[in-house]
């Protein structure tokens, strides 16, 4: 089966790109398991955060999966198009990433 | 003056300074914050995850193992001579014995923190576990002991004023001034800046490497880069060529939102069955080599991860490559029974255990090996200091199950304790020069695409898995041995890097510059333990050798993996 993955990229200043890839994958796969895949294949400087892999128990993986916030982790992958954004609520880093940490545990708190 | 580096690094570095540095924020490193700030000492801890996400302790679900005598008399000596009856003669005795002895307190200061322990009429509740003499492993529930052990202590830190928390900050490497630690240089990720951190004290809380194979239940950080630190800094890493498999990890089908080794409390208490492809029942054909079944479990972790392969390789595997784990004997009822609402998780995943049966297969664990300290938990580099999963010794060739989250909290809190005291004691040996060769490192990075890095990762995992796994011979660990080397010479000397804020591929590297000397600490050792024992497991040497009950030491001088031997330490006193 095969998933394409619309995903938006990019750092802030730069107008945010959709940059769309196609992943194989097995029925049951995790949509974390098609961003690492993608690594693999296609583009290793995608930057998207995980920690527990498959666990759902370090919550990194948060993002907006076709419009809603959810754990990358958990949503599996569908044929078809599945959109990829970072938060929309927390500042942006780069590509998936977004600054989730609590301020206190940040190396500059008010940046 | 142009920046000769294409990532943040080229900027000048931040700097900080600290007493007390803990590198790696799971339940070792935040217990042994906690204690450095309670001994007085001003703590960074630094993680290269958000604080208190990442390692195993919040992965793990199982129980804690400790002679707290409340549901059953008990002596932390029975403790130790179960740990030690485990080690299969390796332990180091006297690490062993600081487990066994302070684990009880710790697991009451954690009852006083309000982790939950498990009760039963007034008294905290303590299960049989394998290789246990007696009820000794207490537990928050089944499936969610780690997450609430990490909970707890995230909360003491948030009250604990003198510990300076940083996530995201990936330590390159330790730095060291004249033979002793004075600090540490990192990658800040989100900005790619480098950072220096001047410490009196550090202290290596990375956990294991279970991350270097294919299949594991830890977090994707555990790549074993607290030991690449280690041996780099100039420290001794001891028992290397033990990894512990777990045997029935979740194979098929693809499982999330849970760990994979959540099969093991509901065997023990519904009594799965495992089966081969023939649908038959294969753990009595290799009971016989064992002597310490508990009546419960026909055989321990390395004898059923021995069998499982065994069939596997005889071509009797399921067709994911692992053994049938079925309850389909058992009354529906009663599986609603054990599983309660995670009958509910399972059906998400579309597995119905009174109607089929699941897959497993043996999957990376924990280590035993690690760094080679003394009791105060230091390394023979000065100042540099290993608790948790980090330690070796204390299990020798097989950690018994419980002991785990009980060394987390026993040596992080020594650790802890012990750097606090060298700090308060003993003025800076900061300087800028120490850190200077990780900067140049990190300045040096390029943009680079090829080879794929996150491609070589997967290759590296997949050759472990296959090489270096649970039963191992002269000829595949000799073709490990050269595979790694290739891989080495594939990534270079230079980072690879794509983007400044966030970069995996400079982390890819940084990774594998760690991983593949680990994955040579681990496969070196392999290689010349010419027997079986514990967790290593020879199919050209079966059988324990009297002749290698000693323990091998890894050290790394003038870019070489230098390998020698000494005799377990004992409790007697030597002078």
């Amino acid at each position: 089966m095969k998933a394409t993955l619309a995903i938006q990229r990019g750092t802030p200043g730069e107008a945010p790109r959709v940059e769309s890839f196609d992943v194989t994958f097995e029925h049951g796969q995790s949509v974390l398991d098609g961003l690492r895949a993608l690594r693999c294949e296609i583009d290793p400087s995608l930057a998207f955060r995980f920690s527990c892999i498959n666990a759902n128990a370090c919550k990194e993986c948060m993002m907006l999966i076709d419009g809603r916030v959810d754990y990358a982790c958990t949503v599996r992958l569908k044929e078809g198009v599945t959109t990829l954004a970072p938060l929309p609520k927390k500042t942006l880093i780069r590509d998936l990433v977004t600054e989730i940490a609590p301020p206190d545990e940040r190396l500059w708190p008010r940046l | 003056m142009t920046p000769v580096g294409s990532n943040g690094a080229a900027a000048a570095p931040t700097h900080i300074e600290t007493d007390v540095l803990v590198i790696g924020a799971g339940g070792a490193g935040m217990y042994a914050a906690l204690e450095a700030a309670r001994a007085g000492a001003a703590v960074v801890l630094a993680d290269r995850s958000l604080i208190g996400r990442g390692g195993a302790t919040v992965m793990a679900q199982m129980t804690v193992a400790a002679a707290l005598g409340e549901q059953t008399p008990d002596h932390w000596q029975h403790h130790l001579s179960d740990t030690l009856a485990a080690g299969r003669g390796l332990c180091n005795e006297r690490l062993a014995a600081l487990l066994c002895e302070d684990g009880p307190r710790r697991l009451r200061e954690m009852d006083g923190w309000k982790v939950g322990w498990a009760r039963e009429d007034g008294h905290i509740k303590q299960a049989q576990a394998p290789g246990h003499d007696r009820p000794r492993c207490a537990y928050v529930d089944f499936l969610s002991t780690g997450p609430a052990v990490s909970r707890t202590l995230r909360s003491r830190l948030n009250a604990a004023n003198a510990v300076r928390r940083i996530g995201e900050l990936v330590i390159v490497d330790v730095a060291v001034r004249d033979g002793e630690a004075c600090g540490a240089t990192a990658l800040h990720l989100p900005s790619g800046h480098a950072v220096t951190l001047a410490a009196k004290a550090v202290v290596i809380a990375t956990g294991g490497l279970t991350g270097l194979y294919r299949r594991n239940s830890a977090s994707s950080n555990m790549g074993g880069d607290g030991y690449a630190l280690a041996l780099r800094a100039g420290a001794e890493l001891i028992d290397m060529e033990f990894v512990q498999f777990f045997p029935i990890g979740h194979l098929a089908p693809r499982l999330v939102g849970m760990d994979p080794i959540m099969w093991d409390p509901f065997r023990y208490k519904l009594g799965g069955k495992l089966l081969n492809s023939d649908m038959r029942e294969f753990e009595q054909d290799y009971a016989t080599r064992d002597t310490r079944s508990d009546g419960r479990y026909v055989l321990t972790r390395d004898l059923a991860t021995y069998a499982i392969t065994r069939e596997v390789e005889a071509g009797r595997g399921s067709p994911a490559g692992g053994a049938y784990l079925s309850f389909q004997h058992v009354p529906e009822a009663e599986i609603r029974g054990a599983f309660g609402p995670v009958v509910d998780r399972l059906a998400a995943n579309g597995i119905d255990l009174a109607e089929r049966p699941v897959e497993v297969a043996p999957i990376a664990h924990y280590h035993m090996g690690g760094v080679r300290v003394d009791e105060t938990l230091q390394a023979r580099v000065p100042g540099l200091y290993a608790c948790g999963e980090a330690v070796g010794g204390a299990n020798g060739a097989n950690r018994l199950s419980g002991n785990a989250i009980t060394e987390a909290f026993v040596f992080g809190a020594r650790a802890g304790r012990n750097a606090a005291r060298r700090a308060l004691q003993g003025l800076s040996r900061w300087s800028p020069e120490a850190a200077a060769p990780a900067l140049d490192l990190l300045r040096s990075a390029q943009r680079r695409d090829a080879p794929n890095l996150a491609a070589v990762i997967v290759e590296l995992k997949a050759l472990m898995a296959d090489t270096v796994g649970p039963f191992r011979t002269e000829a595949k660990l000799r073709s490990a041995a050269r595979a790694i080397d290739r891989l080495k010479t594939e990534i270079g000397e230079i980072p690879f890097s794509s983007a400044v804020a966030f970069d995996p591929v400079l982390v890819d590297w940084l990774d594998l510059r760690n991983m593949l000397l680990v994955a040579q600490s681990v496969t070196l050792p392999a290689l010349a333990r010419t027997e079986s024992r514990g967790a290593h497991q020879r199919e050209d040497h079966p059988g324990l050798d009297d002749n290698w009950c000693v323990n091998q030491l890894v050290a790394f001088s003038r870019g070489q993996i230098q390998l020698s031997r000494s005799a377990p330490s004992t409790r007697r006193t030597t002078a």
